[in-house]
């Protein structure tokens, strides 16, 4: 069916000849629902006008997609959009000729852009040390922290009194597992939540050079004491039986909605899962901090993806793009895409319609992200973070937070080799990228 | 007389091989002299910045305690894999070849298994040992064993073992199968008759019979757990937890294609053809001294 509709498709494409069009190709990695709202929305775009048809097209998933722009780019045949994951930015940044950055895209087309109509922690993330947004922002949410109700009822707590600081949070978790709870609290992404998010949070840098913002000469700095104290605290959860390990990605998340584990810190993104699979009642909360670090909470850091613009392209094409990336920004659109994907509106204006239109009291939760990724005006410790060969990076993390859990090495040891590791990974891709 | 046929023209062997030699050629040995080029260079993700580094990414992944902890996975794994596979094949194929109703029907199945892709055999297995939704890590919950792979280094290692073994078993069950068909049953009757008991025949007889296959089927094992088994580990562990599982193919793999490092991503995988190159060498030197063809 599907594949007579695109056969059908494309024999249309073929035999609409007359008009020029000019295709934009868009890669993608947004599967199920959410690729259903890519093509609406380049179906949207294609039909509010005549000369540039965008065709959206699925990849792979994050890194294999980027694998293949990076081959086609390399072969001359590379698409015009490219929608590359959050760790991907610093890669896509310094790969200059292979792009063009979004505030010259738009200024070469004369299309009016004002990077202050973004929402600061969102567009910071993307935006170079002289303020200038490199890639269009698109799919983007942030670490929230759910709690289960009903197995906070059956503990004798209050289900609407959701820990707000680590001390109430292990207080919680004692009565909890008093309660007979046999899964007391997991987390999905580790790297992200409890070394990007929980440094911003708090605060505290990831890496100097304002994690990586200011230049490639950047080395990390996550094996502080408040983070060793952090690490070494969620160690002590696992031994009492109140942190069980799922997996690198979103394992856990499967783990909260079936009821198994009373609390969870994940991506906000998975809130459409959870309120479909959920058999219980649970609140959307900001994540916990720990009240003795001083500043916190501060504010948190995406994670997601953006749109990267690839070099070498027709004026023509890069109009197109420009037009689209306009229409992209369009406050209505966004509101549908925050509504039907779970990510946060990208503009300013979107998340005051969304207000106004009263989304949140019919789906209490929905803008915890929103409200949290703008709690405090960013500082260079939580504007985002751009460290080269992040995938490897991300992945050294992973690893030796893994080596901490399982009872291998002790927080320290594990987050000072992580370090190390991940400096190697830093000072690679500084002299592959010196230029 | 001379029995064998002659050729005699000069071109037609060649152009008889030609196909080979091409696929050869393009898929075997044009992408190994690039990686050796690419090991020693060092560049960016597209390409546009490439700078000749001599063997700073040996020295780099050497350096690397990641990389040289993936050795000790290799080895652990490759042995494993290599081993259990052979064995318990050997087993299945002594016992299929003596049944004698519905044979057919059990050579069926035990064949079945090498049809499906390693990523497939990966996503099967992680689906039934999952932590959280497995059948068996529930059936192991019940029966009090804490499964855990998603954190636990050793059952990782063994859920990818038994992964990848599994996979290869019935690969190497149709050779033994094939090689045991051969054998005279004449001598086997022989020893029978003078009083030989079944382990002793098998001993004395049918494993030194079968010594070609066996060590065939140890060259072709090893360099299917060395290169062919990724599919396997990105399809349950991705090399995790803790590097439990991060085989030398599967680093190549994630260094290169994931993580865009090509120079260091190449590096690897000319080290790791070194490795299997000499391997083979040692395996037709040493070992096939053993053979009895």
């Amino acid at each position: 069916m599907k594949l007579q509709l695109s056969a059908a498709a494309l024999v249309a494409a073929l035999a609409l000849p007359a008009h020029a069009v000019t295709e934009i190709q868009w890669w993608h990695s947004m599967t199920g629902a959410l690729g259903d709202q890519v093509n609406i929305i380049a179906n949207g775009f294609n039909d509010s006008q005549k000369d540039y048809k965008v065709v959206p097209v699925f990849k792979g998933q994050y890194p294999e997609s980027m694998t293949a722009a990076i081959a086609a780019y390399r072969a001359g045949n590379a698409p015009s959009i490219l929608q590359v994951f959050e760790v991907g930015t610093a890669t896509m940044m310094s790969a200059k000729g292979a792009i063009k950055p979004v505030y010259q895209l738009m200024k070469d087309a004369g299309e009016p852009f004002d990077p202050k109509a973004y929402l600061a922690p969102v567009a910071g993330y993307y935006t170079n040390s002289k303020g200038e947004m490199l890639s269009m922002p698109f799919n983007s949410s942030t670490t929230v922290f759910y709690v289960n109700k009903d197995a906070f009822k059956k503990a004798g707590l209050d289900p609407n009194a959701a820990p707000k600081t680590w001390k109430e949070f292990a207080a919680a978790a004692g009565k909890l597992k008093a309660s007979g709870q046999q899964c007391v609290y997991t987390t999905g992404w580790p790297s992200w939540v409890h070394i990007e998010n929980f440094s911003a949070w708090h605060n505290l840098p990831i890496g100097t050079l304002e994690n990586g913002i200011g230049g490639t000469k950047t080395q990390f700095t996550f094996n502080s004491p408040a983070h060793v104290q952090h690490i070494q605290m969620l160690v002590d959860f696992a031994k009492n039986g109140w942190f069980t390990y799922a997996g690198r990605k979103n394992e856990a998340e499967a783990k909260f909605f079936s009821g198994e584990c009373a609390m969870l810190t994940s991506s906000s993104g998975a809130q459409a899962n959870i309120r479909k699979n959920a058999k219980f009642d649970f609140s959307v909360n900001f994540l916990p901090y720990h009240d003795e670090i001083k500043g916190a909470p501060q504010n948190s850091i995406i994670g997601g993806a953006s749109l990267w613009v690839m070099g070498g392209k027709k004026p023509d094409e890069y109009k197109g793009v420009a037009k689209f990336f306009k229409y992209l920004s369009n406050p209505q659109l966004q509101v549908r895409w925050h509504e039907a994907t779970g990510y946060v509106p990208i503009t300013n204006e979107a998340f005051a319609l969304a207000q106004k239109e009263g989304y949140y009291q019919k789906v209490p939760g929905a803008d915890i992200a929103i409200k949290q990724l703008t709690y405090k005006p960013p500082t260079p410790n939580s504007k985002g973070l751009r460290f080269g060969n992040f995938v490897q990076g991300r992945e050294v993390i992973e690893e030796e937070l893994e080596a901490a859990f399982s009872g291998k090495k002790d927080a320290k040891t594990a987050l000072d080799d992580a370090v190390r590791r991940g400096n190697e990974i830093l000072r690679r891709f500084e002299a592959a990228n010196k230029q | 007389m001379e029995k064998r046929a002659i050729f005699r023209s000069a071109w037609l062997p060649y152009l008889l091989v030609a196909p080979q030699i091409a696929v050869t050629i393009i898929f075997f040995f044009l992408p190994a002299v690039q990686a050796v080029w690419y090991s020693f260079q060092v560049q960016d993700a597209f390409g546009n910045d490439t700078q000749f580094v001599w063997f700073e990414n040996f020295a780099a992944i050497f350096h690397d305690e990641a990389y040289l902890n993936s050795f000790e996975v290799t080895a652990v794994f490759s042995l494993l894999v290599a081993v259990l596979g052979l064995a318990i094949s050997l087993l299945l194929a002594t016992m299929a070849d003596r049944v004698l109703r519905g044979a057919l029907a059990y050579r069926t199945l035990l064949i079945w298994p090498y049809a499906v892709a390693p990523a497939v055999a990966g996503v099967l297995w992680a689906f039934l040992f999952s932590p959280s939704i497995g059948v068996v890590s529930f059936l192991l919950g019940k029966m009090g064993i804490d499964w855990n792979w998603v954190l636990r280094g050793d059952q990782a290692m063994l859920l990818v073992v038994m992964a990848a073994t599994w996979k290869q078993i019935s690969y190497n069950f149709l050779f033994f199968l094939a090689g045991l068909q051969s054998i005279p049953r004449s001598l086997i009757e022989a020893a029978a008759i003078d009083g030989a008991g079944p382990t002793r025949r098998f001993w004395t007889i049918v494993f030194p019979l079968l010594s070609p296959t066996t060590f065939f089927l140890l060259v072709v094992n090893v360099v299917y757990a060395f290169f062919d088994t990724f599919g396997v580990i990105d399809a349950t562990t991705f090399g995790g937890p803790a590097q439990a599982t991060n085989i030398l193919v599967y680093k190549v793999y994630f260094d290169g294609v994931k993580a865009a490092d090509l120079g260091g991503s190449s590096a690897q995988s000319v080290v790791l053809m070194i490795i299997v190159i000499t391997l083979t060498v040692i395996q037709f030197r040493f070992v096939e001294k053993k053979v009895n063809y």
